[in-house]
Parts: structure tokens; C-alpha cells; sequence
């Protein structure tokens, strides 16, 4: 379970998080809606330990632990995942040997043993397959040159090795064409498994007749402003976010 | 990085530039009523120069062009023209005839008209300012990194004459300035003109430099400029000096905040050529393009020399240079972007492009980098080679004559550069040089 | 692929700021008094055994370095150095030369274990696909200890020795190669060298050979206050193909050592040298103290058509490094390549490069140079491409990148570009750039700690150099790159 209490967040001065609560229990898909600007992004970076925002009052407790004292990487091993919206390219780093870099870090930091090569390349293989991924894009620099849909296939790729226990997917759907979709929504899916959790972070509801949430919450101004069931995400589409933008105002 | 260097050191002994400069300065009797600051800068200026001769291909910033050399025939700086010469060198002068502007013109180095200034702008005589010790004199030598320069020491050395423009705070000079440098003459002389343009807060100005003449002259120009915060000033430059000429020149500018500064030189004239530009970023987030054009043949030799120096943070600077070598001629192009320690966030490109249209040429391209901080975008390009050969035949199954062919292209290749000038009809002056220059190589 | 994780393990299991190779050998050993005359020259000479016109050459050398003066146009900074107060020659005592390893004092056979550097011939058969087996020429200080594969070799005609051997057994290729590629008064440092080199490889692969193995030679400098003056020469005849690798480690000093080696290459028509450098001589100690000062001429001469000479070096130690291995691109249609990963931390600095000097038409070049300043460091890449009259045809295309982590290590580029054919066709690009903290955050979301992340992206920046070494030397040198860049990260 997450809890997130009273989040208060500011750049450079700028208070972007105005006492955000939000709870995801396990095993929960909880969808977040809300305008350009509303703090959206924010949220998934100041989750995942992003050092540029001031966290100024509130706590972040993953399974009861404050994660808010953890470094980004140790975030990361306790479980924490973010499917970035603009995934990072790394020239001259083979796909690949970054996803046994980053697969031994996290095996290693739970005390673990290493995967064999083969074990390795058996999983990946594995994943992969059930992302339409071929061999040929894991043997190209990570993210180097990849359509915007490759580059979002690959980050639910690693977050299908890393197993992790809390997935964000921030804007998980923008760049992405009907096919691709499908195929990442398919992957994410996969990933449900009654325990593990996931905020769904998104402007349009497209992306949640794919993965159904349990729940959905609008964000508007730094706090989530309305929460319901997945028919929210429908008003929402039809009504769009005029209202809640003056409303929080 | 010759590795000769080893074992020989610039020696002491004048040569024949050094001895003749000073016996010159010796002779000189400036027409220029200097304050007792401006006799201490001469004496100390040529004195730097007696002790560590002019600098020559051991030094590694005149590693490509011998100023010793060039200097071998130092001529003595000209005496004032009488008014008869001086007004018809003024209607004979050709260069950006067709711009309408505001006119400042000088005949073999002295100053000898001055159009009325546009409102916000002042043009004061160098002459005068001297004489009042005028406060604006303390922008004088504002870029360290020129600090030391021969041309400058020997600009400050044989200072004949010069203006202070002036561009009060947020004033838009309605008209461009146009500085007209005409030498007229039998025989050889120099001259040193020296300017600074002081461009207050949020003001713009725009100038533009032009040199002609008939006769082999070796002029020696220092244009200083001052952006205040938010100033705007665009600059050109066009070299279309005779035949034998030697044209030396230095470009400083010192960006306050916020401020653009742009600067486009063109090479069409003269034998012999060296033009430097320093720039400093004195105040965050300013921005620089410095460009240029040079189109050499014969035994011409044309010399780029760039400093820029970001010693602020966010400065962003663009500096496109293209040559085009004829002939047995020598082109050098020397940048270096320089970015200290707290210039983070400096954004700094620069490309020099080298054309070599025949077998005698020669390109030297020194772009250097040297930086201090670490959150800095920098990159630099150097190409040299010939017409591409598939465009040209691209061309030529287009129909096109070889020679048109290949005149469309360099033409094209030059014109990226000079498409930076935003004044319309400096730019299509510009281009109508160049082209004329391509038109009469070989 | 596997090595990037090896890297981070190695980072893992090391302590920061830990040479790894600084330990010293306890050894009897035999010195030339300090200071540097025609008395030292020649004990130098008659301790090689060496026949006279050697020694004459040598001299002639001392007579030209006492008229030169140090050069002072590199970007590095130091103390002067007082070449009276070295010593010259420093040998382990044996008594007479090795004729079997057997021979070879324990301490040095235990210091070359300990360095990971296989000397007996059977240790390296074990498991080992024959074709990946290196034949090791193994220099101590002043003297080449053992030299491995050498009846192998020769039965393919190769000739790999030390070259006061070379001297003594090959005298009339000595002297028809020695001095040709870098002559003798070429610079200060190489003038130096030529008086008092003392030892240092030589190899001969004669017309058609395929070198049947990988050459390499390992040299340390153990001995307080000598100078290591290492002369190697390579000769590729006629259609002959050599690759040749070199290792270079010395203890942690607190004073600093001098190390001024001379490198000439030479290809004939259509031959062929890969010549691969990883250069880990003791960099000093975190307050910048101590360390070998790496003063290095490195030219290959393509000398007939068809040839290639091709450099690769990983530069990660030294205090100081000044090196610009280059090539003469002499043969019609010859080929110069140069790969270099440089690295700088602490308070070490570099200013190294290459020279591509096209004479011959349709010669070819490449440079690609990436350099990694850490710490207080400054780390210069200095480039000379040049196209004479000739040189028709000819193209070079450079690309040098750096990348800084911090902001108190400089980086710079000094590129020398100079064309006098137009039918050369030259380009160089240079970026300047740093690890974004995007890309690190995207990283330690990822699980990767800080130093995990940054050796990790910097592997990848050098990977195009990397893929130019033989497959040991590249894990070897991603090793090392981590272990480098240690401390870079607050």
C-alpha cells in the first residue's frame, strides 16, 4: 500500500504539490487525471526521489516506510518503478547490458543471487517476445533511435524484469498509436497481479479502456480534487477539465 | 604544436618591422592633442613591442600568419589630407553607396566629416575626447582576453584618429551608422583608427564598417563596443581595400545582460589580411553570432582570428565562417571558445567551412575549446575540401555549364553566412561583393 | 555486454582511491650513479653490451639534448625537473641474462603474477584458444626480463626480443630502421631517450607474415628516482599484419618519475600494425602528489602503399601525460587510425593527441578521441591534420568528444587543421558535454547508485573506442575506467 499524506512540493519557488493526499492499496490500479500543469508529473518524479523538488511538508510511506529519506536508487530497490514519459537515451550503452546492469543492482540490493547469463537471457527474451521487442533493438544503445513507441515498450519491459511492487506510468499513452497501445497496455496488464500497485498518471481517458482503473482521481492545482470509480474518467471525457480548473482556482 | 619549438625560443633582437615601427613612432607627431593617460598608453604600447618584437609563426596565436613578416615594409603613418582630397575621396566612395545612413567618414585615417547623429545617438570626435579626458574613455580595452594584442598595442601606439558613438539607455538609433574608411594615395602609408560604440541599456544600434581605397595601404582599425543590458547591436564589416593592401583589424565587444550582439566581416579586398574578434560575456544570458566571408586568390593571404569568452553564466554564442581559397592563396581561421568556471550553462557553436577551388590553396583551421564548466553545451566543426562533386553534377544534369555550376554553389556556400546580416540592403551589398569576387578568382 | 556489469562489480569491491598496482618489489638491484653524462651514456652502453656505433649514436644524441630546451607549449604544468638528480640505469641483479624463467628472480615472476600478467608459457596454453594467446616481452625499470612464445615466433620468422638484443643479434635491421620514423634529435624528449634508452622491445615480422599471436610488453617502473627510458620499434614488412599491446604500471611514490619512452612503427607496402596501448602508470595520490610524469614520442611511419597503422590507447594514469602517437601517411592509399580514451582525475593532467601528416595520395585517417575530466584535472586533446601538395585524395575525418563531472576539471581541444590540396577532404567536429542529471536519474530509478550510473554512461560515451581493442585489453581498460573515475561523484 501507498499513502501519500499532505504533499507539499515547490521548484524553485514555485509550489507546484499543495497538500496532496492520495492512498493506493495493493493490488489497486488508481488513474490520475487532470489538465496540462496541474502537478501530474510532479507527483511520479517526487515519488521516485527526483532531487530538483523541495518537498516541503508531508510524507510518502511505501508498506508504512517513509521513502522520502531514500535516495532515488534505493527508492528504486524497495520497489518503487516510473515509466518515465520522456524515457532517457543513453548513446553507446547496449540495451541490453543495461537491463542486466540494472536487473543485478536490484537483485543484488535485495540479497539476491545474480541471474546466470542464461537465466538472464531467458527472461528478457521472455518479456520481450510479449512486447513485440526483437533482439535487434536490445542490441542498440539504450533508447538511441527508438520510435516514441519503442521507447515506451522498453519501459515496460524493465518494469516487467524488475517486478517492481509500485508502478507509475507517467503519460504512459502520449506518442502512442492504436497498435503500440494495445501492446503496452497488454504488457501492463500482464504485470496485474493482486498485489502489486499502480497510478496511472494521464491527460486522456483513451488510455484507460486499455487499463482499467479501480479507481480515479483528478488533480487540479497541486491536490487530487475528486475521486471515483472508472466512470469518472468517462465524465471527465465528455466535460472535460474546465471545471475543475476554475474550481480549485 | 610544433615540436621544433623545442629548442628555440623568440629571439630579442628587433628585425627589420620592429626597427622601422620604431623609428616611426619616433617621427610621429600626432595631430591628436593626447591627455598625459593617452601618452603613457602609447609609450607603454610600443615599449611592449620593442621588448618582445612583434609576434611571428612561433607564437602560437600567429601561428599561421607572420605579423613580422607582413610588417617586413611597415609604411609611416599618413599625414591629414588636404580638403581637396578628402572630398573627393568622400564622393568616390563606393562601398554600400546605396545605404541610407547616417555617415561618418574618414580619408587615410583621419576623420573628416560627420553626419548629424540620429536622436539618443552622440558622435563624438576621438580628438575632443582626448582633449577632455571624456569619462567614456575608461571603456577603453573593456575585453581582457584582447588585453596585450599586437594589432591593439600597435593601434594604441599609432592612434591617428577616431569617434566614441554613443547610444543613450533604451534608444533605438533610427539610422544606421555607417563608418566610410577610404585611403587615397600614391605610395603606401598606415593608418590606426580606433572606435568605441557604447550601447546603453536596452538601446540598439546598428553599424556598418566599410574600407576601400586605391592604393596600398596598411590600416590598422580597433572597433570597441560596450552593450549595456537588453542592448541590440548588429555590426558589419566589409573589406574591399586595393590590391596590396594590408588590412589589420579588431573587433572587441563586452555584452551586458541580456544582450545580442552580432557581427558579420567580409573579405573581398587587399592582399593581406588579419581580422580578430573578442568577445566577453560580462553580464548571464546574452547572446553573440559573429560570422563571416573571405574570398581569396592570387597570393592572398586572409587571416580569422576569434576569442570568445564566457565568463558568465547562460551565454549562448554562434560564429559560422566560410572561406573560399583561389589561386595560390592562404586562408587561416583560428576560434577559440573559452568557458570558465562559472559559466555554466553556456551554449557555444562555431563552424568554419573551407572551400579550395584550385591546387595552390591552403586552409588552416585552429577551432580550439577550452572549458571549466561542466553543465555546458559546446561543439565546434572544421571541414575543408573541395566542390562536392555530386552536387555539382546534380547541376549539371540539371543542364547547368560546369562554371555556372560551380559559381552557384559557392555562392550558396558564402551565402549561408552572410544570410545572418538582417539589414536587407547590407546583406544584398554584401552578397553582391562576394559574388563579384567569385565572379574574378582566376 | 557483460563487462559493463564486471566494471560495476570491480567498483563495488574496491576501496576509493586505491592504485591497485602501487605496491613495490623489494629487490637487489644494480644502479648507475645519478646524473646524466657521456661517462652514463656510455655505462649504459657497455652494460647492453652494446657494439660501438651504437654507442657513438647515443652520444651523438647527448650532444644535441645538452643545446635543447624542454618544451613548454603543452598545457600541463609542473616543477622543473632536475635531470641530474636521476638515475639512468637501474637493473634487478642477475648474473648473467635469463635463459629460462626459472632463472628469473622470484620477486619479479611474483610482482608479474600479482600485476595478472602471464609470463610462463604454459600457464597462458591452459584453456586458452591458441589463436588468443599473447607472447609478453616483460620490462622491469631498466631491463627486459623475459620475453614469452619467442621459438614459436621464430618459426613463423618473427622476430620479438628486447631491443638491446635487437641490437646486439639484428644489427643490420637496427640500424636501417632506428631513428627513421623519429629522429634523433626530433624533440627534447625523444633527443633524451635516444641517449639513454635502456630498454624496451623490438619486432620484426618479415614479407606475407601473419603475426601468429599477439605481441605485448609489460613495463614497470619499481626503482625510487630512476627515469624508464623505453625504446620500441616495430617493423612490418612487406603484406606482414601485426598486432602489439602495451601495459604500463609503477608504485605509488610520493616523488615523481620520469618516464620518457620513443615508439617508431613501421609498415612497408600493404602491411598492416594495431598497436593498443593501456597506459596505467601511477597517477599520484588524491592531494596530487607523486606520479609519473609520461613524456611519450609515438609515430608510425606508412611507409609503402596500401599500408595501415592504427593506435589505440586507454590513458587513465600518470600525473602527467604528454603524447601524441601519429602517423605518416607516406604510402599511396595508406591508412592512419587513432583511438584514445583519456582520463583524468584527481589532479592529473593530459595533454595528448595525434598527428596525421597526409603526404601520400588517396591516404586516409580517422581520430576519434574521447576525453573525461574529473576531479581537478585538465585534460587537453591536442590534434595535428595536415594534406601536403601531394596528398591528393586524402581524407581524415576526426571526432573528439569530452565530457566533464565537475566543475573544477577543465577539458579542452586544440586542434591544428591544416589542408594544401583541395581535393583533401577534411572534417572535424568536437562537442563538449556532461552527464545530464536526466540521465542519471533516469539511471538510479533504474537501481544504479550514483558511481554505478555515471561509469555505466561513460562506458557508453568511450564505447567506440572501446570496440577497437582486443577483447582482454577492452575489459581490462572498462575496469580501470570505473576504477578512475572513483571519488568523481560528491
Amino acid at each position: 500500500m501507498i499513502e501519500i499524506k499532505n504533499l507539499v512540493v515547490e521548484i524553485e519557488g514555485n509550489r507546484i504539490l499543495n497538500g496532496l493526499d492520495l492512498t493506493v492499496n495493493d493490488g489497486e490500479v488508481a488513474a490520475i487525471m487532470g489538465p496540462n500543469g496541474s502537478g501530474k508529473s510532479t507527483l511520479s518524479y517526487v515519488i521516485a526521489g527526483k532531487e530538483d523538488y523541495e518537498v516541503l511538508d508531508g510524507e510518502i510511506l511505501l508498506d508504512g516506510q517513509n521513502i522520502l529519506e531514500l535516495e532515488a536508487n534505493e527508492r528504486a530497490q524497495s520497489g518503487v518503478f516510473l515509466a518515465f514519459q520522456y524515457p532517457l537515451e543513453i548513446p553507446g550503452v547496449a540495451t541490453m547490458s543495461f537491463l542486466k546492469a540494472i536487473l543485478n543492482a536490484q537483485l543484488k540490493a535485495r540479497g539476491e543471487a545474480e541471474l546466470s547469463t542464461p537465466d538472464f537471457l531467458r527472461r528478457v527474451r521472455g518479456a520481450a517476445d510479449k512486447l513485440q521487442i526483437d533482439q535487434d533493438m536490445l542490441k542498440r544503445a539504450l533508447n538511441v533511435g527508438f520510435s516514441g513507441g519503442e521507447k515506451k515498450r522498453m519501459e515496460i519491459l524493465q518494469m516487467a524484469l524488475l517486478e517492481p511492487r509500485f508502478c507509475i506510468l507517467d503519460e504512459t499513452d502520449s506518442g502512442l498509436d492504436i497498435d503500440a497501445l494495445r501492446i503496452v497496455s497488454e504488457g501492463v496488464n500482464a504485470l496485474r497481479d493482486g498485489k502489486r500497485s499502480f497510478l496511472v498518471i494521464t491527460h486522456y481517458q483513451r488510455l484507460l479502456n486499455h487499463i482499467v482503473p479501480d479507481t480515479v482521481h483528478v488533480m487540479s492545482k497541486g491536490r487530487i480534487v475528486r475521486s471515483g470509480g472508472k466512470e469518472l474518467a468517462l465524465e471527465l471525457e465528455a466535460s472535460g477539465y474546465a471545471d475543475y480548473e476554475t474550481e480549485a482556482a | 604544436m610544433s615540436t621544433e619549438a623545442a629548442s628555440t625560443l623568440p629571439a630579442a633582437r628587433l628585425f627589420p618591422a620592429e626597427e622601422r615601427l620604431v623609428e616611426h613612432f619616433r617621427n610621429l607627431k600626432p595631430d591628436l592633442p593626447d591627455d598625459e593617460s593617452g601618452r603613457l598608453r602609447r609609450d607603454a604600447a610600443i615599449a611592449r613591442i620593442e621588448r618582445d618584437g612583434l609576434p611571428n609563426r612561433r607564437v602560437e596565436e600567429w601561428k599561421y600568419t607572420d605579423l613580422r613578416t607582413l610588417l617586413r615594409e611597415a609604411a609611416a603613418p599618413a599625414p591629414r589630407p588636404d580638403a581637396r582630397v578628402a572630398e573627393t575621396a568622400r564622393a568616390d566612395a563606393r562601398v554600400l553607396a546605396e545605404l541610407e545612413a547616417v555617415r561618418i567618414d574618414f580619408v587615410n585615417g583621419h576623420l573628416v566629416a560627420a553626419g548629424d547623429a540620429p536622436a539618443g545617438v552622440t558622435i563624438l570626435p576621438l580628438a575632443r575626447a582626448l582633449e577632455e579626458s571624456h569619462p567614456a574613455l575608461a571603456d577603453f580595452d573593456a575585453v581582457e582576453v584582447a588585453r596585450g594584442n599586437a594589432l591593439i598595442d600597435l593601434n594604441t601606439a599609432f592612434l591617428g584618429d577616431g569617434v566614441i558613438v554613443h547610444v543613450s539607455a533604451g534608444r533605438q538609433a533610427g539610422a544606421p551608422l555607417h563608418l566610410r574608411l577610404v585611403n587615397r594615395g600614391e605610395a603606401p602609408f598606415a593608418t590606426a583608427v580606433r572606435v568605441l560604440v557604447i550601447v546603453e541599456k536596452g538601446a540598439a544600434l546598428t553599424i556598418a564598417e566599410s574600407h576601400e581605397g586605391d592604393v596600398a595601404a596598411q590600416p590598422n582599425t580597433l572597433v570597441e563596443f560596450v552593450l549595456g543590458d537588453g542592448a541590440k547591436v548588429e555590426h558589419v564589416r566589409i573589406n574591399a581595400e586595393a590590391a596590396g593592401a594590408l588590412a589589420l583589424s579588431t573587433v572587441t565587444a563586452m555584452l551586458g545582460a541580456e544582450s545580442n550582439f552580432r557581427s558579420v566581416n567580409l573579405v573581398a579586398g587587399g592582399s593581406a589580411s588579419r581580422h580578430q574578434v573578442f568577445l566577453a560575456y560580462g553580464g548571464e544570458n546574452a547572446h553573440a553570432t559573429v560570422a563571416g566571408v573571405t574570398v581569396i586568390s592570387g597570393e592572398e593571404h586572409a587571416d580569422t582570428t576569434l576569442v570568445v569568452d564566457h565568463a558568465v553564466p547562460g551565454g549562448e554564442s554562434r560564429e559560422l565562417f566560410k572561406t573560399v581559397i583561389d589561386g595560390d592563396a592562404t586562408g587561416v581561421f583560428q576560434g577559440k571558445i573559452i568557458v570558465r568556471q562559472d559559466a555554466q550553462k553556456t551554449d557555444g557553436r562555431m563552424m568554419s567551412a573551407a572551400l579550395l577551388v584550385s591546387p595552390g590553396a591552403t586552409m588552416n583551421n585552429k577551432p580550439e575549446l577550452e572549458i571549466w564548466a561542466d553543465d555546458v553545451q559546446c561543439a565546434h566543426g572544421a571541414t575543408c575540401g573541395e566542390l562536392d562533386e555530386e552536387l555539382l553534377f546534380y547541376l549539371k544534369a540539371r543542364g547547368l555549364p560546369q562554371a555556372e555550376a560551380a559559381a552557384l554553389l559557392l555562392q550558396a556556400f558564402v551565402g549561408e553566412a552572410l544570410e545572418l546580416v538582417s539589414d536587407e540592403t547590407m546583406r544584398e551589398a554584401m552578397n553582391a561583393l562576394a559574388v563579384k569576387r567569385l565572379e574574378n578568382r582566376s | 555486454m557483460p563487462a559493463v556489469q564486471e566494471t560495476i562489480e570491480h567498483v563495488r569491491t574496491l576501496d576509493v582511491d586505491q592504485y591497485k598496482y602501487g605496491f613495490e618489489t623489494h629487490l637487489e638491484v644494480d644502479k648507475a650513479p645519478k646524473g646524466l653524462n657521456e661517462d652514463i651514456v656510455r655505462l649504459i652502453s657497455a652494460k647492453k653490451d652494446e657494439p660501438a656505433w651504437m654507442t657513438e649514436w647515443r652520444l651523438d644524441a647527448l650532444r644535441r639534448w645538452v643545446t635543447m630546451r624542454e618544451p613548454t607549449w603543452a598545457r600541463v604544468n609542473y616543477p622543473p625537473i632536475d635531470y641530474q638528480e636521476l638515475h639512468y640505469y637501474a637493473a634487478p641483479k642477475m648474473n648473467a641474462a635469463p635463459k629460462s624463467l626459472d632463472e628469473v628472480d622470484p620477486e619479479i615472476l611474483r610482482t608479474y603474477e600479482k600485476l595478472g600478467i602471464p609470463l610462463r608459457e604454459q600457464e597462458i596454453l591452459a584453456g586458452v584458444e591458441p589463436s588468443r594467446r599473447v607472447a609478453v616481452d616483460a620490462v622491469f625499470d631498466s631491463v627486459s626480463v623475459v620475453t614469452t612464445f619467442k621459438e614459436e615466433l621464430a618459426k613463423a620468422g618473427v622476430i620479438f626480443c628486447p631491443i638491446s638484443e635487437a641490437i646486439r643479434e639484428h644489427p643490420e635491421l637496427v640500424k636501417k630502421y632506428l631513428g627513421t620514423v623519429v629522429p634523433v634529435s626530433d624533440n627534447y624528449f625523444a633527443t633524451l631517450n635516444s641517449a639513454v634508452f635502456t630498454d624496451g622491445s623490438f619486432v620484426y615480422v618479415p614479407e606475407g607474415v601473419r603475426c601468429p599471436m599477439e605481441l605485448s610488453t609489460y613495463f614497470r617502473i619499481n626503482e625510487r628516482n630512476t627515469g624508464q627510458f623505453e625504446r620500441t620499434l616495430i617493423i612490418a614488412d612487406k603484406g606482414s599484419y601485426v598486432s602489439y599491446l602495451e601495459g604500463c604500471t609503477a608504485p605509488a611514490r610520493d616523488e615523481n618519475q620520469l618516464h620518457a619512452a620513443v615508439v617508431e612503427l613501421i609498415a612497408l607496402d600493404d602491411a598492416e600494425i594495431k598497436y593498443s596501448t593501456v597506459q596505467n602508470w601511477y597517477p599520484g595520490d588524491a592531494e596530487g602528489k607523486g606520479g609519473v610524469y609520461n613524456f611519450v614520442t609515438k609515430r608510425g611511419d606508412c611507409r609503402g602503399k596500401n599500408s595501415k597503422i592504427s593506435w589505440t590507447q586507454v590513458e587513465t594514469g600518470s600525473a602527467i601525460t604528454w603524447k601524441y602517437p601519429s602517423c605518416i601517411l607516406r604510402g599511396d592509399n595508406s591508412r592512419g587510425e587513432f583511438y584514445s580514451i583519456a582520463i583524468s582525475n584527481g589532479f592529473q593532467q593530459v595533454d595528448s593527441g595525434t598527428k596525421m601528416i597526409h603526404l601520400g595520395r588517396n591516404s586516409t585517417s580517422r581520430i576519434i578521441s574521447k576525453g573525461i575530466a574529473a576531479g581537478r584535472s585538465e585534460n587537453t586533446y591536442r590534434g595535428l591534420v595536415s594534406a601536403h601538395r601531394r596528398a591528393s585524395g586524402a581524407r581524415n575525418f576526426t571526432n573528439c568528444d569530452s565530457l566533464l563531472i565537475g566543475d573544477r576539471c577543465g577539458a579542452h581541444t586544440v586542434p591544428y587543421i591544416e589542408s594544401k590540396n583541395a581535393s583533401a577532404i577534411f572534417e572535424h567536429e568536437a562537442t563538449t558535454s556532461k552527464i545530464s542529471d536526466d540521465q542519471l536519474f533516469y539511471c538510479l530509478q533504474r537501481g544504479l547508485d550514483g558511481e554505478e550510473a555515471i561509469a555505466l554512461i561513460v562506458n557508453g560515451f568511450v564505447r567506440d573506442v572501446l570496440q577497437q581493442l582486443p577483447m582482454e585489453f577492452a575489459v581490462e581498460a572498462q575496469k580501470l575506467i570505473s576504477i578512475s573515475l572513483e571519488g568523481s561523484v560528491g
